[in-house]
């Protein structure tokens, strides 16, 4: 019982709040495909895989008073910044372990950008294929942002580095 | 005359309830609604376990895969017909798309997805690549047509306006189930002006956008959508009749992994209980099996499944209250131990339940590049996200709507045995202490 929104406030806190809504939605999904047991149900969209799953467990966690979120309006748009308060602590903490097996996975994903993970995110969505294939699909549903060769390398790469930590 | 190219000599005309007519003139899309993959979502319902709350609520996958594509071909056809924006070469695909994008549904999909781990979107995709009639019927157009119409579906096709005709904030799938499901549940909500939206649609770029002046009966769609999530989808009786169908599955599940002799072999599930199904076992399934299992169980040695069989089958379906858990998730622990002192299993009988689990969703403009949101089109030619401009929109997508339940069987509550423990049971849920 509500062990999944648990999870949730364990991976905010261990990477000490995140920025942005399509940065949180991007990190969860790589932990995911990495086999940490997340729940939530991923679909592709335009900007690669999202969950509604999480974008409304998120607002429950938010309605619980488990995770703070501040908006920074940017003009065209807003930016969601979470983080977890003291009773959110204190649930997570109730409801048992960590399914992270090493919380260096939370901030080393917070540490990149939201233009990086959703790379990564993206050539994860297509692991079944060949990695040349990966790549040629990656170009055609993100031709627009024009991912350079250095950047595809580092992000499998991370990948790699990722796997090490699990 | 290429088979993509082939028309049916005359015109077939399904009656519809939402759409008045649903046209048919392409033979690819003849062929494929007689195929038996499509044929099989006649046996799905299209919103699960709600007919135990709206008795109308029986209609099908079936009726409305027809109606998306029919929604569909009026746009293609009459809308975007010789926009220079448009590439007129998606036709086909995006027909076929639009009447196969729920190709993969199960029985009780969402509960069945839950207990055995299984994708939907994985199954339309196999369905569509594998040994089945509709991939025969789809190759015929093209060796690589197969592949182009999973894609779309995926969202992972190449042309973006393509994948928002059928997967998008306002596309042809939520327009036609809002439609449909106020239809058959007999509710007054769910109803706007679709010509009107359709009319004012544009493709533009890689996406589809809506003329501004057009945002009044956008409004109306976003109120429609709110109006039938609060009111049908999210209804809390149905949802407790989600929550018995799912625990019935679960607990067939847990029985079968510990060696427990069913009296009637379990035929059509022992590849999910053991993880070894196919997409034959998966299409062997559907509602009528489902139930006839169900009714089988209630005659079952085991107590849980009889009882959750026969809750389910003939609607003695469990009593909820509201739930808080930011302030009671300790107390759910607490209540947890309580039924197990009541002899009453808390795994299968005690029941949490939130929207989050549900596989419906609100108009939310999100963050950017988080989801793509719905576009107006200003006479300035500039895009503007919709409820920068609607007040109705902005108001009621920007407040946060939550529901907790939680579920249980009040009248093994109110039994004789182990009475006190009951009483304090019964005294902690009637406080909303928990």
């Amino acid at each position: 019982m509500l062990q999944e929104h648990a999870k949730i406030v364990d991976f905010i806190s261990l990477a000490e709040g995140v920025t942005g809504r399509k940065k949180l939605q991007k990190m969860i999904y790589i932990l995911k495909k990495m086999g940490v047991p997340f729940q939530e149900k991923y679909e592709f969209h335009i900007y690669g895989p999202y969950s509604e799953e999480l974008t409304a467990r998120i607002e429950e966690l938010c309605d619980m008073g488990f995770l703070s979120e501040k908006l920074e309006d940017k003009g065209s748009y807003v930016q969601y910044n979470y983080s977890v308060t003291a009773e959110g602590v204190e649930f997570r903490d109730a409801l048992g372990k960590s399914v992270l097996a090493n919380s260096l996975q939370a901030t080393k994903l917070n540490e990149k950008s939201s233009r990086f993970l959703e790379l990564t995110a993206t050539l994860l969505y297509f692991d079944h294929l060949e990695r040349s294939e990966q790549i040629e699909k990656l170009h055609i549903v993100k031709g627009k942002l024009n991912f350079t060769e250095e950047e595809i390398s580092q992000a499998f790469e991370f990948i790699e580095e990722l796997a090490v930590l699990m | 005359m290429s088979y993509a190219a082939q028309k049916l000599a005359e015109e077939k005309v399904f009656k519809d309830p939402v759409h008045r007519y649903i046209h048919v003139r392409d033979q690819v899309i003849w062929d494929l609604i007689n195929s038996r993959e499509v044929q099989r979502l006649r046996r799905i319902k299209q919103l699960g376990t709600s007919y135990l709350v709206f008795h109308g609520a029986e209609h099908s996958r079936f009726n409305h895969s027809l109606g998306v594509y029919e929604i569909v071909r009026r746009i293609v056809d009459d809308i975007f017909h010789e926009r220079p924006a448009w590439d007129e070469s998606e036709r086909l695909v995006v027909l076929c798309a639009a009447l196969l994008h729920d190709l993969g549904h199960g029985p009780f999909s969402h509960s069945f997805e839950k207990v055995f781990h299984v994708d939907h979107e994985e199954f339309t995709r196999e369905i569509l690549l594998g040994d089945t009639e509709v991939n025969g019927i789809l190759l015929k157009v093209a060796a690589d047509f197969p592949k182009k119409v999973a894609e779309v579906i995926a969202k992972t096709y190449p042309n973006k306006q393509v994948v928002s005709l059928i997967s998008s904030q306002i596309d042809a799938d939520r327009m036609d189930y809002l439609q449909r499901d106020a239809y058959y549940t007999g509710v007054s909500y769910g109803h706007f002006d679709m010509e009107r939206i359709l009319r004012v649609m544009r493709p533009v770029e890689d996406q589809v956008v809506i003329k501004s002046s057009g945002m009044h009966a956008v409004e109306d769609y976003i109120m429609s959508r709110y109006q039938m999530y609060w009111q049908v989808y999210f209804h809390p009786v149905a949802r407790s009749a989600e929550v018995i169908l799912r625990k019935i599955l679960q607990r067939a599940k847990e029985l079968s992994e510990s060696g427990y002799k069913f009296e009637q072999p379990p035929t059509h599930f022992m590849a999910f209980f053991n993880r070894s199904f196919n997409l034959k076992d998966y299409l062997a399934l559907d509602e009528g099996v489902l139930m006839t299992y169900f009714q089988l169980w209630m005659t079952e040695r085991d107590p849980i499944l009889s009882d959750l069989s026969d809750r389910f089958v003939n609607r003695r379906l469990f009593q909820y209250v509201d739930f808080d858990p930011g302030k009671d998730y300790r107390k759910l622990g607490e209540l947890s131990q309580l039924f197990r002192k009541a002899g009453i299993d808390p795994d299968y009988y005690l029941i949490d339940d939130s929207t989050s689990d549900l596989p419906y969703d609100f108009y939310r403009p999100g963050e950017e590049e988080e989801r793509l949101p719905i576009h107006l089109l200003m006479p300035t030619n500039e895009i503007k996200e919709l409820s920068r401009s609607s007040q109705i929109v902005d108001a009621i997508s920007g407040k946060r709507r939550t529901d907790y339940k939680l579920y249980f069987p009040a009248e093994l509550l109110i039994d004789g045995k182990k009475k006190a423990v009951k009483q304090q049971i019964l005294q902690m849920l009637r406080e909303g202490g928990v």
